[in-house]
């Protein structure tokens, strides 16, 4: 099928991706890899900056700065930035769903597969003229994507309701429609928006059911975008977290989900509970540091003792000004979490922020 | 039980209490409403003095009218209504279409092939113009252009304005062609059919990025600007006056509908002279143009590019997230739906033998539009009836000259053409929103064919 060579390549690679809108830094230098054969999560809590990746992954928005290579199976190299949107789905194989779903609501769902079909189709209907006048392989190209949107269909469980509008159909089957529908591009990397946004568990079990069966049957890799933490721990191989637009962890599930700038980024701690977070966590530094010198103002004995001084004292700085969260750069909880590592040793940590 | 039974004889006994009761009430509102405007008339007498006629007469006829039709209405139209409606929920499951309504295209066709003769037979040669030409290939020429607007607005959801600009140019193309160089009808056709493409790419190029109401009045304005081109170009389309002597159509070159000519059709066959045979053949011209309009339309459906159009109409975002190219994909539609419009207006050049600007107003575009509209956007059959009720209806106007003996020797009732058009228009949009024929048939099918209702599809954005 393919070479070795090609088959180690990371499928797509980001580099110092950078995304402004006016003075909004959307994405900052991001740079990650996806492996080919493998689901990555891309993470991170609202705001973020996720679907902006996306965006420029699949043309929607033009990055400011960076490059995003994408490597087909065959060895070609796309440099998707550059690509239009339609080029990259045509060309680049690269496939995408919605958060908000976007299917043909008053096309039946077979038509919806059919029209993902376009490209291939058109070519074989020689650019409609053939097709028109009935010369041609069109006849036979047609009822091949019938049979491709059957098998989707089948693999999705909507085969009973193919003929039906696909506004017509509950709102878990309309997401696996998606999906089933961008599959029928025959995408090699698949882009999905918080597929599991709104499905209750049985469907969100159906989603990881169809997603892995992708993975392994049809060799598409996927990135996904996902809030759901059940699905994006069972299913990924690799998780790449985001926070204001900058990475903040990347490794495999076990390790992002003990990553302590991930649990500050997504619990929204306070500076001043940073290190208890570190602590639970088991941050050897901060451990170290309570350990030989105990913070009076901040240590668990002293705010628990009543002779420590009024009880105002020991709850200040859960409701002062500690509390309210600035956009800013430095309302990044993980920033804090590695500002803080950094400053209470003096071994640093490298800070991710250049 | 006794009371169920005593309730159902009240149920019974009612409508015609209710009837009357509700009869008196129409009959004090319409006596308010008219005791001034019917019972007192003022008038001039023999000395030029105003004088107050009193109607009181007219006055009781119409109130007692007013009051018979509302206690007509109540006691047996009401019931009826309510029963039939009770009837159809009962049996709506098991509702089998008729053949009629089944077959309703085919025999559509057929009698359309045989219209001109019914016509000929019951009216005579010279009888059957009026029917044929006012009517059969007026209508049809509207169907046609609804049929190729239906590409655009329909099927692509691209609101377009200014359609008649590309059958302004159909009809220009031939007339200048076909008069300065003499060249046939039928190389001409597919002539003005390129060239109003040409033109739908011309005006879809600046258009493209433009979505909904700024897309509708760039395709205004372009509408406009041809019109104006047509008027102020000189030289070239002689101003409003207009370009006559446009070459008729000829039998394929083997026979021509011109008297003087040697290969006259009466000479030809042997038949008495009469300019019946001409209207006659362009009726079935217009048909087979129409009819290929409808081929293509129905084919282009089932291709690719049919359904990218129709994909765009539903989310032009998802479309290019599917890889289609959505530049491409517009203009085919307007290209496309341009081209018949071309057709259209080179036949109209040919039938009139004479254009000017004055054809090509903006009303006309309003007209094919509201056809489209009425008709149910993209379904074919829906357009085709809307346009026989509108351009029909229309002419059928000219026709109610009885109307002059219930309102006088100066009621022209074609002057109420538009008053009627818009009744029509507000009648059919509040009864049926999305057109006659709402529903949309899919273009491909796995276990069977249902018709999707109109309220899952879209009308475009633009």
């Amino acid at each position: 099928m393919a070479t070795g060579t090609n088959m180690n390549k990371p499928i797509l690679s980001v580099e110092h991706l950078s995304m402004k809108f006016g003075g909004l830094v959307a994405i900052g230098d991001l740079s990650f890899e996806a492996r080919r054969g493998e689901i990555t999560a891309l993470i991170g809590p609202n705001g973020a900056g996720k679907t902006t990746v996306f965006n420029c992954i699949t043309g929607f928005y033009k990055p400011t700065e960076g490059l995003i290579r994408m490597t087909g199976r065959d060895g070609n190299e796309f440099l998707l930035e550059r690509m239009p949107d339609f080029r990259i789905t045509a060309h680049a194989k690269v496939a995408r769903t919605f958060q908000n779903i976007r299917l043909f609501s008053g096309m039946t769902v077979l038509e919806n597969l059919l029209v993902a079909q376009h490209n291939k189709l058109m070519r074989a209907s020689g650019f409609t003229v053939l097709g028109l006048l009935g010369i041609g392989g069109y006849h036979k190209a047609s009822a091949d994507a019938i049979d491709m949107a059957r098998y989707w269909l089948d693999k999705a469980e909507l085969l009973d309701r193919a003929d039906d509008p696909a506004g017509d159909l509950p709102y878990g089957a309309q997401r696996r429609l998606e999906i089933a529908r961008a599959m029928c591009t025959e995408p090699e990397l698949l882009c999905l928006d918080e597929p599991a946004a709104g499905l209750n568990p049985r469907e969100s079990l159906a989603l990881n059911t169809l997603l892995n069966d992708i993975k392994e049957n049809s060799g598409t890799s996927i990135l996904l975008i996902e809030h759901d933490m059940s699905v994006v721990m069972q299913i990924s191989d690799h998780v790449v977290v985001l926070e204001y637009g900058r990475k903040i962890s990347d490794g495999n599930p076990e390790k992002v989900k003990n990553d302590p700038r991930v649990i500050a980024a997504y619990l929204g701690v306070d500076d001043e509970e940073v290190e208890e977070v570190l602590t639970v966590v088991g941050d050897e530094h901060v451990i170290h540091e309570l350990d030989g010198e105990p913070d009076p103002a901040h240590g668990p004995s002293a705010s628990s003792s009543m002779m420590a001084g009024p009880v105002s004292d020991t709850i200040g700085h859960s409701n002062g000004d500690g509390e309210l969260v600035r956009v800013s750069g430095e309302a990044s909880k993980a920033l804090q979490v590695d500002k803080r590592s950094t400053d209470k040793s003096s071994s640093g940590k490298g800070k991710r922020r250049t | 039980m006794a009371e169920a039974i005593s309730m159902s004889r009240e149920e019974i006994g009612r409508p015609f209490a209710r009837a009357f009761r509700e009869a008196i009430y129409a009959g004090l509102v319409s006596l308010g409403l008219f005791v001034l405007l019917i019972g007192l008339k003022t008038d001039q007498n023999i000395h030029n003095e105003l004088i107050l006629v009193q109607r009181w007469g007219v006055l009781a006829i119409i109130v007692a009218l007013t009051m018979a039709g509302r206690f007509l209405f109540v006691a047996f139209v009401q019931p009826a209504i309510e029963r039939r409606s009770a009837e159809k929920s009962r049996a709506a499951a098991k509702v089998e279409k008729g053949f009629v309504r089944r077959n309703f295209s085919t025999l559509a066709i057929i009698a359309l092939f045989f219209y001109p003769v019914l016509m000929v037979l019951l009216f005579g040669f010279q009888g059957s113009l009026k029917w044929v030409d006012n009517f059969g290939i007026q209508i049809l020429i509207y169907v046609m252009l609804a049929w190729g607007l239906n590409i655009v607005v329909g099927l692509a959801g691209l609101l377009d304005l200014g359609y008649v600009a590309f059958y302004a140019v159909g009809a220009y193309s031939y007339a200048l062609l076909g008069s300065q160089f003499g060249w046939s009808f039928w190389v001409l056709l597919p002539m003005a059919g390129i060239m109003a493409a040409f033109w739908g790419v011309i005006l879809g190029f600046p258009v493209l990025r433009l979505r909904g109401d700024y897309l509708a009045i760039v395709t205004l304005a372009f509408g406009e600007i041809i019109r104006l081109v047509l008027i102020n170009w000189r030289d070239v389309t002689n101003g409003s006056a207009g370009i006559s002597g446009i070459p008729k159509v000829s039998f394929f070159g083997l026979m021509s509908f011109n008297v003087s000519d040697e290969n006259y059709i009466a000479k030809v066959l042997n038949i008495a002279q009469s300019g019946a045979y001409y209207k006659i053949f362009l009726f079935y011209l217009i048909l087979l143009l129409a009819l290929l309009t409808a081929f293509v339309t129905i084919r282009l459906r089932r291709m690719p590019v049919g359904r990218a159009w129709e994909a765009l109409r539903e989310d032009e975002i998802a479309c290019r997230s599917l890889g289609i190219n959505t530049t491409t994909t517009k203009l085919s539609a307007f290209a496309t739906g341009a081209m018949f419009g071309g057709f259209a207006g080179s036949f109209f050049a040919a039938r009139q033998g004479f254009v000017s600007p004055e054809s090509f107003v903006f009303l006309e575009s309003a007209m094919i539009l509201a056809i489209v509209v009425l008709g149910g956007m993209g379904s074919l059959t829906g357009i085709a009836v809307a346009a026989v009720v509108m351009i029909g209806g229309t002419e059928i106007l000219r026709e109610m000259q009885f109307l002059k003996v219930v309102f006088g020797e100066g009621f022209t009732p074609e002057l109420y053409r538009m008053l009627l058009f818009g009744c029509a228009m507000v009648i059919v949009m509040l009864w049926k929103p999305r057109g006659f024929v709402g529903s949309r048939e899919p273009s491909a099918f796995l276990h069977e064919r249902k018709a999707v209702s109109a309220s899952f599809t879209k009308e475009g954005h633009g």
